[in-house]
């Protein structure tokens, strides 16, 4: 399995309006913490290995030096 | 009450001077079938729309003419097709810059584009640039051609509304000229006041919704340049001149500039020109030599009154409902709803239809006030991000996007404005075309395309049509428009055929369909007619 990097989801901006608003009235910890827990249910839903560590070092590319 | 009537900005044009009317001199206050209050875009656009109607109406403005500034500038497609019904669209489509590509950019990188019309046979191009002034002088002599063939449309200038009383049958005015006031009364008022409207205000109306914390600065220059016609947008740009930038051209070498600049600000001190000039000199270089043409600061609200009808008063574009203006759904939306407005007011003066029907002008007019603010309010949440988390992932959309194609879609500095489809609303009758376009189901508008030598939209009537593909419209004293395949369909099969093989298409005034069918008879046509009039022609 090869990891999706076109768009691939149906009305983005609706998605994207709900994860801003779940977030809404949080404390940093407790954001911090949901989009961890998002992150988990995600991961488990994609389920194949080689797809998750492909993603995870899409994700790392530009976060700056550690 | 009754305070002299003082400018409140400068001219731009002087359209409609003040001249005494005979209402002045009546014993008794005269009384009108439709009052206008508000000549801007939307105020004319009703007017226009009515008066060709041969209602005979009266427009009151507190000047006298066009406001300075360029303020909305874009104007989309179907605000266009809806221009060129009325007899207004050429001049626009003369003088306007057309475009219809947009590009986003994350400091120096490119990370977005968009075509707002990849497909072809259209009248009307996605977007033209026109400064707001030129837009509502194109009206406005529309409304003189009109009105030299026989319309009725009486444009009052420097005439300012100082009190109302509704009725249940009628609305009284009180009316503020500079011979001092006098009285009239409209069985229907129509209130285009604007954002601040005083008319909502004197009827205790309420306009909830949410203000965004952030300013911004649009500086219109006037310039020689070779940048492309297209929409750009910079997030975080390298030139550091605001924390987003807009780049767009408008006729006449002007172009429009927008600089994001934040909440706490001076805002004496960034109007001043050599304030503006710096910010401008950063984005375009110092050897491009300019002038300032306008500057304004701009904050912004995105809200709607509960209903727009009250009664014998219905209130219209932004008096009605304010968004953002990234998207360009301000000025288009106002339009639109003088669209929907105009031939269910006229059918109501006529007594050919209920009075009802304006209450689906309040439904379908909200339900796009919703969509609008959906869409103007996602925007401004990404472009003004209002948490630290917020923020984070707005940047990490914008570092994904430069690489992976995935996140640009997430990008949003405006989904640009096209027309509500008016689903589920009550006046829609049966969609019956198995294999039917999903974009010409009953409450969409109806798409153009070319016809003959011209196009689809312009065989539409200022009535009801009845559209025949590939067979033939059964009689039943409408408009029939029969297209066969020895026209060369070309574009109409796709947008309204599908995979059918024939259809029939009951259309309203306003280009929006009612309903459809693989084949309909008459009775099958007068029954979806009289849905929506309520009344049995």
């Amino acid at each position: 399995m090869t990891l999706i990097l076109t768009p691939n989801m149906s009305d983005a901006d609706g998605f994207y309006e709900d994860l801003i608003t779940a977030h809404d009235g949080l404390s940093k910890a407790q954001s911090d913490r949901l989009t961890a827990r998002l992150v988990l249910i995600l991961a488990n839903q994609i389920g194949a290995r080689d797809v998750l560590k492909q993603a995870l070092c899409v994700a790392a590319e530009d976060v700056g030096a550690p | 009450m009754n305070a002299p009537l003082v400018d409140r900005y400068p001219l731009a044009f002087r359209l409609y001077p003040y001249a005494r009317s005979g209402d002045q001199d009546a014993p008794t206050a005269t009384r009108h079938p439709v009052v206008i209050v508000g000549g801007g875009p939307v105020g004319l656009s009703a007017a226009l729309d009515l008066g060709l109607r041969g209602q005979p109406v009266v427009v009151l403005d507190d000047h006298e003419g066009v406001g300075q500034g360029s303020r909305a500038i874009c104007f989309a497609k179907r605000t266009l097709e809806i221009a060129h019904r009325l007899g207004a669209g050429a001049p626009m489509l003369d003088k306007g810059v057309v475009w219809q590509k947009g590009r986003v950019f994350h400091d120096r990188d490119e990370v977005f584009s968009f075509d707002l019309l990849p497909e072809a046979g259209h009248r009307c191009p996605a977007f033209i640039n026109l400064q707001q002034p030129h837009f509502e002088r194109f009206l406005v002599e529309a409304i003189a051609r009109a009105n030299a063939a026989g319309a009725q449309i009486d444009i009052r200038g420097k005439n300012r509304v100082d009190g109302l009383t509704v009725h249940d049958d009628h609305v009284a005015l009180n009316v503020m000229t500079p011979d001092g006031p006098y009285d009239l009364t409209a069985d229907w008022l129509i209130a285009c006041d604007g954002a601040r409207s005083p008319l909502r205000d004197k009827m205790g109306l309420g306009f909830d919704g949410r203000v965004f914390e952030d300013n911004f600065l649009i500086a219109d220059v006037k310039m020689k340049a070779s940048f492309p016609t297209e929409r750009w947008f910079w997030f975080e740009p390298w030139f550091k001149s605001g924390s987003s930038a807009l780049l767009h051209k408008q006729p006449d070498d002007i172009w429009r500039i927008d600089f994001q600049l934040g909440w706490d600000i001076d805002r004496a001190h960034e109007m001043k020109p050599e304030n503006v000039r710096a910010r401008v000199d950063a984005m375009l270089g110092t050897d491009i030599e300019y002038e300032l043409e306008w500057c304004s600061i701009y904050t912004f609200q995105c809200r709607r009154m509960d209903k727009f009808r009250h009664g014998r008063v219905l209130f219209a574009g932004d008096s009605a409902h304010q968004v953002s203006p990234f998207g360009a759904r301000g000025a288009n939306s106002g339009v639109q709803d003088a669209d929907n407005l105009g031939w269910k007011l006229d059918l109501v003066l006529r007594g050919q239809a209920s009075d009802t029907l304006l209450d689906s002008y309040c439904a379908e007019r909200v339900a796009a006030a919703d969509e609008n603010i959906l869409n103007s309010t996602r925007a401004t949440d990404f472009l003004t991000p209002k948490t630290e988390v917020s923020k984070t992932f707005r940047d990490a959309v914008l570092s994904l996007a430069a690489k992976h194609a995935f996140a640009r879609p997430l990008i949003n500095s405006g989904r640009l404005s096209v027309p509500a489809v008016y689903d589920g609303q009550a006046l829609n009758g049966p969609d019956a075309l198995p294999g039917g376009p999903a974009r010409t189901r009953p409450g969409a508008p109806c798409p153009d395309a070319p016809l003959g030598s011209g196009y689809l939209l312009d065989q539409l009537t200022q009535g009801f049509t009845v559209l025949a593909i590939n067979c033939t419209a059964p009689e039943t004293g409408l408009h029939n428009l029969t297209i066969t395949a020895k026209d060369a369909l070309g574009a109409i099969s796709d947008r309204y055929l599908g995979t059918a093989s024939c259809a029939v298409y009951l259309i309203r005034p306003d280009q929006h369909v009612v309903a459809r069918w693989a084949t309909a008879d008459a009775a099958q046509i007068k029954a979806a007619l009289i849905h929506v009039t309520g009344v049995s022609q």
